[in-house]
């Protein structure tokens, strides 16, 4: 008995270790890869600056505005006639690329603007839902005008002369997304 | 002369691999402890609508968020719509001009974000845009998540 322990006591019990930094890079890389930092995704907007008091608002015509309410239900008139989430969209681009054919719609896509106005109690789902529509309508606009200068999309018109070349985004110059958000009435 | 050169070359230069692990562990659990996530605790719940024609923010150190939403209560209950920026809830609408304001002058590309519950209602919300327009933070973002396709 004394000599087994006395044996086991001499032999040097090793764990390799020359593996171990193989194992702490590949944990390293792990992490490195699986982190995701969630990314905030939204819609952009600018709002328009502070009006000065004596400043009078730049003359808009009728015509050139297309305007959306939204009410406390979330039901929608676009021009004071009853219309539909689902509709705004193609009434957009109906309204933008109208070149002055038809009288209730806009003069250039330049000028053509689009108000979307709400009650104080309409819900915020609801102005997101018309508000995604409008811009739906204009990237459909920006995607077909991408279309016939050779592109696959917008996207990728932006990706390869916007950001490659440093250039100014022409289609958006052209096509300009003019939403303007609409004060509620005080009643 | 020569002699010396010799024994120069043949002695091994190699950098003793050894403790590269300890060093990467080092530097692993270094980075572990000094990175701090700042934490925000959101008093109000924000549960945002989804929208199909999102954008990223590529650049998150421009971004400063807002909340509105109703706040939450103990036992699971829901408040009034409430305001919070950063930490703080904002009891007054009319001093957010002077908070954005203050983050403008450190940030004068600014984008503030706006993470609004989707039952909130839009008076609120255009409350905080009239003073996000006087502090002159002109880019927003509504924080929406990506519509799930039907």
């Amino acid at each position: 008995m004394g000599k087994l322990l006395q044996k086991r006591g001499r032999t040097e019990a090793e764990i390799p270790m020359s593996s171990m930094a193989d194992i702490a890079f590949l944990l390293l890389i792990f992490f490195l890869v699986t982190t995701t930092i969630d990314v905030d995704t939204g819609i952009g907007m600018v709002l328009p600056p502070k009006l000065e008091e004596d400043v009078e608002p730049p003359p808009i015509k009728e015509r050139n505005v297309l305007k959306i309410l939204v009410n406390e239900q979330g039901m929608v008139l676009v021009e004071d006639e009853p219309s539909s989430v689902q509709l705004i969209r193609n009434l957009v681009t109906t309204h933008v690329l109208n070149y002055g054919q038809d009288p209730r719609y806009s003069e250039s896509p330049g000028q053509a603007l689009v108000s979307i106005k709400t009650s104080r109690e309409t819900p915020y789902n609801a102005y997101v839902d018309v508000l995604d529509e409008v811009w739906m309508g204009y990237f459909e606009m920006w995607d077909s005008e991408a279309r016939s200068l050779g592109y696959e999309n917008y996207a990728q018109y932006v990706d390869v002369v916007v950001d490659g070349q440093d250039a100014p985004n022409a289609i958006r110059e052209k096509i300009k997304a003019q939403i303007s958000i609409a004060e509620p009435d005080q009643n | 002369m020569s002699t010396h050169f010799k024994k120069k070359a043949k002695t091994k230069q190699e950098i003793p691999m050894a403790s590269l692990p300890d060093i990467i562990f080092m530097l692993l659990i270094f980075f572990m402890v000094t990175t701090v996530l700042r934490e925000q605790t959101v008093q109000v719940r924000t549960v945002l609508p989804q929208a199909e024609a999102i954008s990223k923010i590529e650049q998150k150190r421009l971004v400063s968020y807002i909340w509105i939403g109703p706040m939450k209560l103990e036992n699971n209950r829901l408040g009034e719509t409430a305001v919070q920026i950063d930490d703080a809830l904002i009891e007054d609408v009319g001093t957010i001009r002077t908070v954005m304001y203050r983050k403008l002058v450190e940030q004068p590309r600014l984008i503030v974000s706006l993470r609004v519950d989707e039952t909130s209602e839009m008076g609120k919300v255009l409350d905080v845009q009239q003073e996000l327009r006087e502090a002159n933070t002109l880019r927003i973002n509504y924080s929406t998540k990506r519509q799930l396709a039907n």
